[in-house]
């Protein structure tokens, strides 16, 4: 490509051909206001339906204002982006937008993080001077989501992010004019449609019409009720990502002040879904060892490639879309619903207290986590193994309601038994950092041998779709990692139609893994936060004394009084799991002409 | 797994119109156009059945479904009525004509008798500007429609 040149706003410029007046003008450092577009800088996902009309400029020659999003620039244009046509204009289109816009920002979930709240104040707008009519669509609370569309301003952010990244296919826009907006088919429920969980379009909502189920009243209830005891698990991802809610710098590890809160909070035991990520990798990497050495013993049954089955929000792909390979992921459950089948058997006997009075709360990076533990298989008696799963940014809420200065509180360590745990652990919230995990523990128990070198670099990096080689011994495993579910689409399809031969394959259904998950602080399109947050993962990985989850003491201890051997009945019953086919089935039936 | 179940024969009309068009999901509105030509109107089973010859989503043809006015997800009438609201019939009083087809039928734009005999919609320009306002009913057409010749228009129909 070649080089071209422009003015914007009187500053000469030289561009690459084929470069948007949106990001020339960010290489000159204006910042051009924007509201639908949307973009996830290197890692492939951008939307860009020039729909709404605020990044608009001017330009030389050309009568009419131009949207910097979708113009491109051409040799000797000449832009200016602050006129006082372009500012009186952009107001215009805002007041429109508004001027339907439910003005409850005192009391609405994203009042604060609000994409079009922050663009008002930043253009000024102190008053619209249109009034427009009000939609009234109901309300749709999913198990984990809450569709909130009269909030909708059709910046269909989310429309992409379920479409082309996820492949989910759960909304569309629909309707047209006034009555527009995003919805699922036949504008049911989204717990009717194959809606996954994932949260990536609240992740992506510049507004309120789009937020996760708050349970942060029901904790605040059982912390308060003398009868309950209440733990906490916090799962690997939400450790870097807590700070950003208290202005910390992006990547910060809040490990020991996130214990010290949940302290403060009141909850009666502080552990950590890390110790149930070293226990998934003795379930799930013997499975997966006993799945190879099968192979290689010659058994044509096994199923193979295994697949990881920790994201709840890839489980709910696989059963919408993959059905015929029901089968084939380890049946291990998630560390959230390992951890909590373990603190509701061995660690309630432990302290002596009945299944009833346990409350388990998790802390999770992920809002289809919350659907998660509302699953039937994960209930005894109708009493959940965790009974709440609430987000890193629900937590931070917690802790500013309860007058808890973060930044003053002291490091603490978690509470034991269920709190420690080996650097296998916290890679779990990072793409590639399960299969890690599993290789870490696997080699050494396939080849009998000390692992020397425990850093698997050809395992770590954010590309959608990647492909590694693991010698074991004189024995290559051949890995698959996706992250998105667009892209675990790609490899599953590839898998069905015979074109690899992968020993495993880890999926996350978030880019870049849980790090990037729907319940984290919202990064607004900023990919360095992201990957400042997967560089912490690994700091705290090398910060542990122990990285292999079958040196963790509490690991082995819990074998030994409880559970006995991995993958044996007892540790089968309480922390393995099936799948289900959710698909949907067109069936035809009899003509009613010809009875 | 969730079922949804449709007449075995509509099924393979579907089957079959999906397959004429190769499976091309640029094809939905086309696709479409033929469904509703051949089973008069795109329930949502019917969408559902689209989308998965198509390899496309329910909500994408529901989408596509709710944007033109032209698709409907109600069955139609026997005799379905349909009042051109363009520019030139609308200046020359079809908004009457709408009121009174509405007072003689009992239902509002868009709904189907309860007998299932007639079904209104209204549509924008026929082409027939010059029989301005213009009353199609199936194939049949009407000029000059005043609402004093909505009743024997019905008529003919009973």
């Amino acid at each position: 490509m070649g080089k071209i040149k422009v003015t914007i706003d009187y500053k000469p410029l030289e561009i690459e051909e084929g470069t948007t007046v949106l990001h020339a003008a960010r290489q000159a450092g204006i910042g051009i206001p924007t509201l639908c577009y949307f973009q996830l800088h290197d890692m492939g996902i951008e939307n860009n339906p020039g729909g709404c009309r605020i990044c608009v400029v001017e330009i030389e020659g050309r009568r009419n204002l131009a949207p910097a999003c979708v113009t491109v620039c051409t040799d000797g244009m000449v832009i200016k982006t602050n006129t006082i046509r372009v500012l009186n204009s952009r107001r215009t289109v805002l007041e429109l937008i508004l001027s339907n816009h439910p003005a409850d920002c005192l009391i609405c979930a994203k009042s604060g993080n609000c994409e079009l709240q922050t663009l008002a104040h930043r253009l000024g707008v102190r008053q619209i001077a249109y009034q427009g009519e009000q939609s009234h669509f109901r309300e749709d609370r999913s198990p984990s989501i809450i569709r909130d569309i009269d909030k909708c301003i059709m910046c269909r952010r989310c429309e992409m992010m379920c479409n082309e990244v996820q492949t989910v296919g759960a909304l569309s826009a629909i309707n047209r004019g006034f009555d527009s907006v995003v919805a699922p088919a036949f504008e049911q429920d989204l717990i009717k449609s194959p809606c996954t969980y994932c949260g990536q379009c609240v992740a992506v909502c510049p507004t309120g019409a789009l937020t996760e189920i708050d349970h942060t009243p029901e904790i605040l209830r059982a912390l308060a009720d003398p009868t309950k005891t209440v733990v906490v698990q916090t799962a690997p991802a939400v450790r870097v990502a807590l700070g950003e809610e208290f202005g910390m710098p992006v990547g910060t590890i809040v490990t020991g002040k996130m214990a010290a809160s949940l302290r403060r909070l009141g909850f009666d035991y502080v552990f950590d879904t890390d110790f149930a990520a070293d226990l998934t990798i003795m379930e799930e990497g013997t499975e997966l060892l006993g799945r190879i050495s099968a192979f290689l013993a010659g058994d044509k049954d096994v199923k193979l490639p295994i697949l990881t089955s920790c994201c709840p929000g890839w489980v709910n792909f696989l059963e919408y879309n993959f059905p015929n390979m029901k089968d084939v992921p380890s049946t291990a459950k998630s560390p959230q619903q390992m951890f909590g089948a373990i603190a509701k058997t061995y660690f309630a006997d432990k302290i002596n207290v009945k299944r009833e009075d346990l409350i388990v709360v998790s802390v999770m990076p992920c809002l289809a986590k919350k659907y998660e533990c509302q699953r039937d298989e994960f209930k005894v008696d109708n009493d959940p193994d965790v009974n709440y799963s609430i987000s890193t940014r629900e937590l931070a809420a917690l802790i500013k309601q309860a007058n808890i200065s973060f930044h003053e509180l002291p490091d603490e360590d978690f509470d034991n038994p269920l709190g420690e745990s080996s650097g296998a652990a916290p890679i779990f919230g990072v793409t590639g950092g399960v299969i890690e995990a599993a290789m870490r523990t696997a080699y050494e128990l396939f080849t009998g041998q000390k692992l020397e070198k425990v850093d698997f670099i050809e395992l770590r990096g954010l590309e959608g779709v990647r492909k590694a080689t693991i010698k074991m011994g004189d024995q290559d495993i051949h890995i698959g990692i996706a992250n998105g579910l667009g892209n675990a689409r790609k490899l599953l399809e590839m898998v069905n139609k015979g074109e690899a031969d992968f020993h495993a394959i880890e999926i996350m259904a978030c880019p870049a893994g849980c790090i990037g998950g729907g319940g984290q602080p919202l990064h607004h399109g900023d990919s360095s936060i992201i990957k400042k947050r997967a560089a912490a993962i690994y700091e705290e990985d090398r910060n542990k004394p122990i990285r292999k989850s079958h040196e963790n003491s509490y690991i082995i201890k819990l074998y030994e009084e409880f559970l006995g051997k991995p993958c044996n009945e007892k540790a089968h019953h309480l922390l393995h799991t099936h799948y289900f086919d959710k698909s949907t089935v067109i069936e035809g039936t009899v003509d009613v002409e010809n009875n | 797994m969730a079922y949804i179940k449709l007449v075995e024969s509509s099924l393979k009309t579907i089957k079959d119109i999906c397959a004429s068009f190769g499976y091309r999901k640029g094809d939905l509105i086309n696709v479409l156009h033929k469904v509703q030509g051949a089973l008069g109107y795109l329930s949502a089973e019917t969408q559902e059945a689209v989308a998965k010859e198509l390899g496309i989503s329910a909500a994408t043809v529901y989408g596509v479904v709710s944007f033109y006015s032209f698709f409907t997800m109600k069955p139609k009438g026997n005799h379905p009525i349909s009042i051109c609201m363009g520019t030139a019939c609308y200046v020359r009083g079809a908004e009457k004509v709408v009121n009174e087809f509405k007072k003689q039928l009992g239902v509002e734009i868009g709904e189907t008798t309860e007998d299932g005999v007639f079904s209104l919609t209204c549509l924008r320009c026929v082409g027939a500007c010059g029989l301005a306002p213009v009353v199609t009913v199936g194939e049949k057409v009407y000029g000059h429609v005043v609402p004093d010749g909505v009743e024997g228009i019905l008529n003919e129909y009973k």
